[in-house]
């Protein structure tokens, strides 16, 4: 390849990032603050995939694109509210709660989304960070979502919040010893249900990323299985948001690799590059369990690493 | 020949309905003529309004209820499993079905084998299912249409277009359906201008919508400026095209409505014209027609009306050589061909007709294509 080609292969990347990593970037945030409180939530593959029409639906009916993010966001709280009640129940595992919601989510999204593979909603506007550059390529790869520099801020609310507010602590507290937070008189499942609902409303904003903004319409394989990537990435940020900013950028610019090569007209083994960011999970959870890593930053309360 | 048999009986059943408009009695007698009801059960794999392959059924579909005489029963969403087998059979046992269109390509082995093997007096006619005489039963059958006619006109009229001479093409799978629609479409472009490029990109699967998005961006930023497809839904690929101020050639149905000034033409099925044959020889009790083929000429595939895009040169350009695929007198795949390794891959002097199976099995990539099959 000539360095002509590199650098658009770099420029592709750093566009797909953003691009394709936004929808990451939420999901994995709501995952995180989830099991902060000691509690899986895989269900968020189908939260992302109902808040992604949801979203798509009322933005449609309303014309109004941040009534629709709002919606997103609103749907994917209630969907999590559903796994942070059945899980308060006693003796009821998380994880397996988790792949129900999925499956509960994935169906309502597609039987309520029938109507809604027809018609264009209004879209969430770029912010044009790229002008100043005369290259088209870098004014395309800098045509940022409204949505990322959000997430941008939420990763950075959260990281702060999780050390320095009362509230961050308790989560903390909850997912690290439910012991300590019952003798302190704090309601467990009360906190675990309230991060749930909170990590539900943020990868909701994820699929109104989709829906609304990349590709921006709503179809059955909208998601096509980001929601569970983004759950496996927080366990590679070892629960730290900013690291999860980073994996998802990560995810996003590895996505963008397959079609960037081939439109160079690098088109060998394009299923493998495709498969990047499948293979990159493996790896990544290969390296993660190793058994001196895997505890480090975990929630003591986890199921994984209880 | 359907089409002009058809004619015919309409022209009779007008001239009896002259003769007998003044009597009741011959109100009566034209009811005892006409056939019997039946009818006719549709399958989709996917949604019907997907803008896509399913849309194009679904459309034809409508057309058929306006049909007199025929009763439409429909399913969607319908995967290629065992589930295909209880939607068929539920048409035939509750709706009382007689013909049965499934249309996508899993349902035809075993599943539609399978039924049409329990229901020996039902008519099944699969969409792309390549039947063969002596292998399946005579009440199975399968039609399909030469859609790589009209995917060479998108070529031409994306040639006139481009500024950059380079066309991008967003496809699936490198299966022969699709190979041959991307070299159609660089065949055609080249026949406007020989230094065209088309780069393609494959997605992996039918429906990919980020990573079609992303194959798209992908084209445009490298100076690409007017793409086509073959995906299962292509309304993804003509919005993000749309947005960033391309121009697209559409597939499967028309997208015009989705991007009305970036769409300057594409290549659409025509059902209706399969469905009727098979449909009228149901009606009439003429034996199942077992392998139905067309391209343009025999009305199996259409073009989209041309956008505001689309300048003078181009329409007169491209509607010369649909003139000449219409009259029979345009054969796509000609000798000398190579591929893009520069592989002879038809030699001089042989031409290879559309009904040619050899063209169901291609596996290479013409000159001119930038891509790997």
């Amino acid at each position: 390849m000539s360095a002509h080609a590199w650098v658009d292969l770099l420029l592709a990347m750093l566009g797909g990032a953003i691009r394709v990593g936004t929808p990451f970037l939420f999901v994995s945030l709501g995952e995180c603050l989830t099991e902060k409180s000691g509690r899986i939530n895989l269900g968020l593959e189908g939260v992302l995939v109902f808040s992604a029409m949801a979203g798509f639906g009322a933005a449609w009916l309303t014309s109004s694109v941040w009534l629709g993010v709002l919606a997103a966001g609103l749907a994917g709280g209630l969907l999590a509210l559903v796994h942070g009640l059945v899980c308060s129940l006693p003796q009821v595992n998380d994880i397996a709660v988790g792949i129900g919601i999925m499956l509960l989510g994935n169906g309502l999204a597609f039987y309520l989304g029938k109507p809604l593979m027809e018609p264009q909603a209004p879209q969430i506007p770029s912010l044009m960070l790229g002008d100043w550059s005369s290259s088209a390529n870098v004014q395309a790869a800098l045509h940022i979502n409204a949505l990322f520099p959000l997430g941008l801020a939420l990763a950075l609310l959260l990281r702060w919040g999780f050390t320095h507010t009362r509230w961050g602590l308790l989560v903390r507290m909850v997912g690290d010893s439910a012991d300590a937070a019952r003798a302190l008189g704090t309601s467990v499942n009360g906190v675990r249900l309230a991060a749930t609902v909170a990590g539900g409303f943020i990868a909701g904003l994820g699929g109104a990323s989709l829906s609304l903004y990349y590709p921006g319409s709503w179809n059955e394989g909208l998601s096509s299985g980001q929601g569970l990537i983004a759950v496996a990435l927080v366990i590679f940020a070892r629960w730290n948001p900013l690291r999860c900013l980073a994996a998802a950028l990560l995810f996003g610019a590895a996505g963008a690799v397959g079609p960037a090569l081939q439109s160079v007209g690098y088109g060998a083994a394009y299923q493998l590059f495709n498969a990047l960011p499948y293979a990159l999970t493996l790896l990544i959870l290969l390296l993660t369990c190793s058994p001196q890593r895997a505890a480090r930053g975990a929630p003591m309360e986890l199921g994984v690493t209880r | 020949m359907a089409k002009m048999e058809r004619n015919r009986r309409t022209l009779l059943q007008g001239a009896a309905w002259l003769g007998a408009a003044y009597t009741t009695a011959g109100w009566r007698r034209l009811a005892e003529a006409a056939e019997a009801p039946i009818t006719v059960g549709f399958i989709y794999v996917g949604a019907r309004d997907d803008y896509g392959y399913n849309q194009s059924h679904a459309d034809a579909a409508a057309e058929v209820k306006k049909m007199p005489g025929i009763k439409v029963v429909e399913e969607e969403n319908v995967p290629e499993t065992q589930a295909v087998q209880k939607s068929m059979q539920g048409m035939i046992s509750q709706d009382g079905a007689t013909l049965l269109f499934p249309t996508s390509f899993g349902y035809f082995d075993p599943h539609m084998l399978a039924v049409a093997a329990k229901n020996p007096t039902v008519r099944f006619a699969h969409c792309g299912g390549l039947w063969t005489a002596g292998k399946h039963p005579a009440n199975t059958g399968s039609f399909f249409g030469y859609i790589d006619e009209a995917q060479y006109l998108n070529g031409v009229v994306a040639a006139h277009a481009t500024k950059s001479l380079k066309l991008g093409f967003v496809a699936a799978k490198p299966i022969p359906q699709v190979l041959r629609n991307i070299n159609a479409f660089t065949l055609g472009a080249r026949s406007v201008n020989p230094k065209i490029t088309t780069t393609v990109i494959f997605t992996g699967d039918w429906s990919m919508p980020v990573k079609e998005a992303e194959a798209t961006n992908s084209l445009i930023d490298q100076g690409i400026d007017v793409i086509t497809m073959h995906v299962d839904g292509p309304k993804v690929i003509v919005e993000t095209t749309a947005k960033r101020g391309k121009l697209v050639c559409g597939y499967h149905a028309s997208q015009a409505k989705l991007a009305p000034q970036a769409y300057l033409t594409g290549a659409e099925w025509n059902w209706i014209t399969a469905y009727k044959t098979i449909i009228d020889a149901a009606h009439t009790g003429k034996p199942h027609p077992n392998f139905v083929r067309g391209g343009l000429k025999e009305h199996f595939v259409k073009t989209s009306a041309y956008g505001p895009a689309v300048s003078e040169g181009a329409r007169k350009q491209a509607d010369g050589v649909k003139a000449r695929m219409l009259a029979g007198k345009f054969d796509i795949f000609t000798g000398e061909m190579k591929d893009n390794t520069g592989k002879v891959v038809i030699p001089k002097g042989t031409t290879l007709k559309q009904t040619d199976v050899n063209l169901e099995s291609m596996n290479w990539l013409v000159d001119g294509v930038i891509g790997k099959a």
